[in-house]
């Protein structure tokens, strides 16, 4: 391990824009991430409720968007799904709360690259630009979804957005792969290289495990989709034929020859399917962190929790072919992809057993970032057991590309890690701001998100069982379609009333900061790192000392010991180990 | 604040259950040989999912509730966990998950690894920017040859599948925007697409399959009631995927080769 006066090569910096903009401190970085994943999230939310509008009155005349065609429709569509998976989904849990806290909690002064950090965030904020660029260009946003199937998306003439929207689309999508690859390597090297004394591997907070591993799997995911989107940038501007075979669009006959489409699909999903798990391992680690603490007792299982992280990550590499199923891959590959897609809700399984178990004789104390874990848990049971139907190919026949899979995704990597950002927000921000967040606005903020977003995602399944397709921006075409509408128009009103209350939170957030009463150094009486330092930390953390840890994470209600929890760094006397 | 937790989760989970148990909305009639084997599997699943989610819920509730924090009256069990309850409950999870696979493979061994029987009707299905057109390869059973320069969409039926009209085994080719088929006859199916990936969803017949530019994918189901039911694209194909639908009408062998021979004949 390095020694912690080599690697904390640079000074405080004293200029606004040192400190504020272009700065190399990990916690101002992550603070970075963390607003512009804000800002996306409105973005991503916003197009979703026009989306929800139109859905139910086709013909509204809207703001900022005025007459919504079908090709608007899809565009909205295309870009609420780009910009929460990847600005939103990947950059808060993993980009912010992980570039702040994974360092404190191993009792690092900075991340092991703060240059590559600074560039990382300002890349990241490069590929937004560009994405929201794609609004405004001639032909607008694309219209070919999140996942950007071939050929739809490599051929400029297969519909409107298609153009230089498109071509927006794959650049900044491929910067951010560039921006997340940094990242990734910068957080495995500080978590092997920067621990303090006696912060074994078994001794990470669950928080640590979660952002490893995920590191890990951007790491190994987002390499491939950068290639996969420089291949679709070829096909489309220099008449490369990677995705795109012989094909007819519209009676004029295109220039490629001899391409796979399916070639795109499995190049998307063995990026696509990990990056599930970097949205949600994170918000695993939150949850665990977040319920132990208020739960008063030491994480059920916790070696079993770290092993059930690693094989998430390993097996979420081998299951990314049960996206495919109807895509016309071999029926033999179907099998296998669905055995190991089983295999995967194994560890989930674990996971959910274990968080019951450590709520089971408990002591529970109801902070909003406890309702918001709880909220997860209770998300990510429901979102996952749907996952069981959509592994089997057989179930796909009738479920594939409809409002289930949009119920199930949005259940788990959307809502539930949503949930994960929640709880890591109200749970860090005395920390980070130095100020502790309005209570009962929390309070109000939880319970109508969890009850709005069963409402809105929960019919999804309904829906998806009758066959209601996805992607449809009109559902007057389909007669079968009809009798959904009230559902459809029931999602609508829950979208309205959970995306409203969502002001609540950010009235709180920016209050607070500013207005919320000063929070102690440790006010959740938690025991990880974070909680030994000043609030807010100072430039290099610690003060100039660096931590010794003697225990473990999560030991609250040690029998014998003075108070209710033991901190990582107590002296061995106490009886916890 | 417990209390609360315990009522409300509970209420979400009991509305939730109640939708899926009263199959308020359900799958859609099935009137294909697969959909009861389709169907069993999907109700089986259901099960097992279903009691594992109220469990889970129900637990989640009441731990909120029971393990509150009520002062000196809650005695927090100081344990690091219990190795033998994660092997029990990963061992069940294991054998519950592998094992609903493992029954629902048959089902899909017998859709997808066999191919169509020799006295299927075959049936060559086209997608397009917003169509769907159906290939009958008429009386000498043979597909002509296609050509993609000749694709003309506006035209339709043959012209817009670019049929070569120039080789004799298309001559007799009936291309049509509705699809016919007799019933309780297996359809041999082949899937292709002119531009981008469409699927070619019947949820009836409980059918989907993609159909993918470049490849000719081959698959069959059988319909065993007659009527007509409706034909959706279920792949983001473009500003037009939702209106891209058609008519699948499953009639008596006599009335689809009455069709058969009446589109025979407009040809000539």
């Amino acid at each position: 391990m390095a020694t912690t006066a080599t690697v904390h090569a640079h000074a405080a910096p004293q200029g606004f824009i040192r400190k504020y903009i272009f700065s190399l401190d990990h916690k101002v970085i992550g603070i970075q991430y963390y607003f512009l994943a804000l800002v996306a999230v409105f973005v991503g939310m916003f197009l979703s409720l026009l989306m929800r509008i139109h859905l139910i009155w086709p013909t509204a005349v809207l703001p900022l968007v005025g007459e919504i065609k079908p090709e608007t429709y899809l565009s909205l569509l295309t870009m609420h799904g780009t910009i929460m998976v990847f600005f939103v989904l990947t950059t808060a849990p993993q980009s912010g709360f992980g570039n702040y806290f994974l360092p404190i909690q191993i009792g690092a002064p900075d991340m092991a690259f703060p240059v590559l950090n600074m560039l990382s965030f300002w890349i990241t904020f490069l590929a937004f630009v560009a994405m929201i660029a794609a609004f405004f260009v001639s032909g607008g946003a694309p219209l070919h979804g999140w996942t950007g199937y071939a050929p739809l998306s490599a051929l400029p003439s297969a519909g409107p957005g298609e153009q230089l929207g498109a071509d927006l689309w794959v650049i900044s999508i491929a910067i951010f792969c560039v921006a997340s690859l940094m990242g990734a390597l910068n957080f495995i090297t500080t978590l092997l290289d920067l621990r303090a004394k006696g912060m074994t591997l078994f001794r990470l907070p669950l928080t640590c495990w979660a952002w490893f591993v995920t590191a890990i799997l951007g790491l190994l995911a987002f390499g491939v989709l950068l290639s996969a989107g420089i291949l679709l940038l070829l096909d489309r501007n220099l008449g490369t034929s990677f995705y795109v075979p012989l094909v007819v669009v519209n009676g004029q006959v295109m220039g490629h020859k001899g391409g796979s489409p399916l070639l795109w699909q499995h190049l998307f999903w063995f990026f696509g399917h990990p990056e599930v798990y970097i949205a949600i391992l994170p918000g695993m680690g939150v949850a665990s962190q977040v319920l132990s603490t208020f739960a008063r007792k030491p994480i059920f299982g916790y070696k079993a929790m770290v092993y059930a992280i690693m094989a998430i990550g390993l097996l979420g590499f081998m299951v990314w072919g049960h996206h495919m199923f109807m895509s016309g891959m071999s029926p033999y590959s179907a099998f296998a992809f669905s055995i190991m897609t089983m295999a995967i809700g194994v560890p989930s399984a674990i996971k959910t057993f274990n968080w019951l178990g450590t709520l089971h004789k408990a002591r529970i104390r109801f902070h909003s970032p406890m309702l918001f874990a709880i909220g997860f848990v209770s998300l990510f049971v429901s979102g996952g057991l749907s996952g069981p139907f959509l592994a089997q190919p057989v179930l796909d026949i009738p479920l594939h590309d409809t409002y289930f899979v949009v119920g199930h995704f949005h259940l788990i990597m959307g809502v539930a890690a949503i949930f994960g950002i929640f709880a890591a927000t109200y749970y860090w921000f005395p920390k980070m701001f130095g100020r502790m967040m309005n209570e009962s606005l929390g309070r109000i903020h939880f319970w109508i998100t969890l009850i709005g977003t069963y409402a809105i995602f929960m019919p999804m399944h309904y829906l998806g069982m009758a066959g209601h397709p996805r992607r449809y921006s009109q559902l007057t075409e389909l007669a079968y379609l009809h009798d959904l509408i009230p559902v459809q128009q029931f999602m609508t009103y829950a979208a309205f009333i959970t995306i409203g209350i969502q002001f609540v939170f950010v009235f709180n957030l920016f209050w607070s900061m500013f207005k919320g009463p000063k929070a102690s150094d440790n006010p959740w009486e938690a025991t990880t790192l974070e909680w030994t330092t000043a609030t807010p930390p100072p430039h290099d953390n610690f003060g100039g000392h660096t931590p010794v840890v003697n225990h473990g994470p999560y030991e609250y209600s040690v029998p014998g010991a003075p108070r209710d929890y033991v901190m990582q760094t107590d002296p061995v006397t106490a009886a916890a180990h | 604040m417990g209390l609360a937790l315990l009522v409300v989760i509970w209420l979400i989970t009991f509305f939730s259950t109640y939708f899926f148990a009263a199959k308020t909305w359900w799958l859609p009639h099935g009137a294909s040989t697969s959909a009861p084997w389709i169907d069993h599997q999907f109700g089986l699943t259901y099960i097992a999912m279903g009691v594992v989610f109220v469990a889970a819920q129900g637990a989640l509730g009441l731990f909120a509730w029971q393990y509150r924090d009520r002062g000196s009256a809650s005695k927090v069990e100081y344990s690091h966990g219990n190795t033998k309850m994660e092997v029990l409950w990963t061992a069940l999870t294991a054998i519950l998950f592998i094992g609903l696979n493992l029954m629902g493979s048959k089902v899909w061994a017998d859709e997808r690894f066999e191919p169509a029987k020799a006295d299927a009707v075959p049936v060559e299905v086209t997608g397009m920017q917003f169509a769907w057109y159906f290939r009958y390869p008429g009386p000498d059973g043979k597909f002509g040859g296609t050509n993609p320069k000749l694709v003309d969409p506006s035209a339709g039926n043959e012209a817009a599948i670019g049929l070569d009209t120039s080789d004799p085994a298309a001559k007799d080719d009936v291309v049509a925007g509705t699809m016919y088929l007799p019933v309780n006859r297996e359809v041999n199916l082949t899937l292709r697409a002119e531009d981008v990936i469409h699927s070619f969803f019947v949820p009836s017949m409980r059918f989907k399959q993609d159909a993918v530019p470049g490849l000719a994918i081959h698959m069959h189901f059988t319909p065993i009631e007659t009527g007509d039911y409706e034909i959706a694209c279920a792949e983001l194909c473009g500003l037009g995927h939702y209106k891209m639908h058609g008519m699948l009408k499953v009639v008596s062998q006599d009335d689809f080769d009455k069709w058969l021979a009446s589109r025979e004949a407009e040809k000539q």
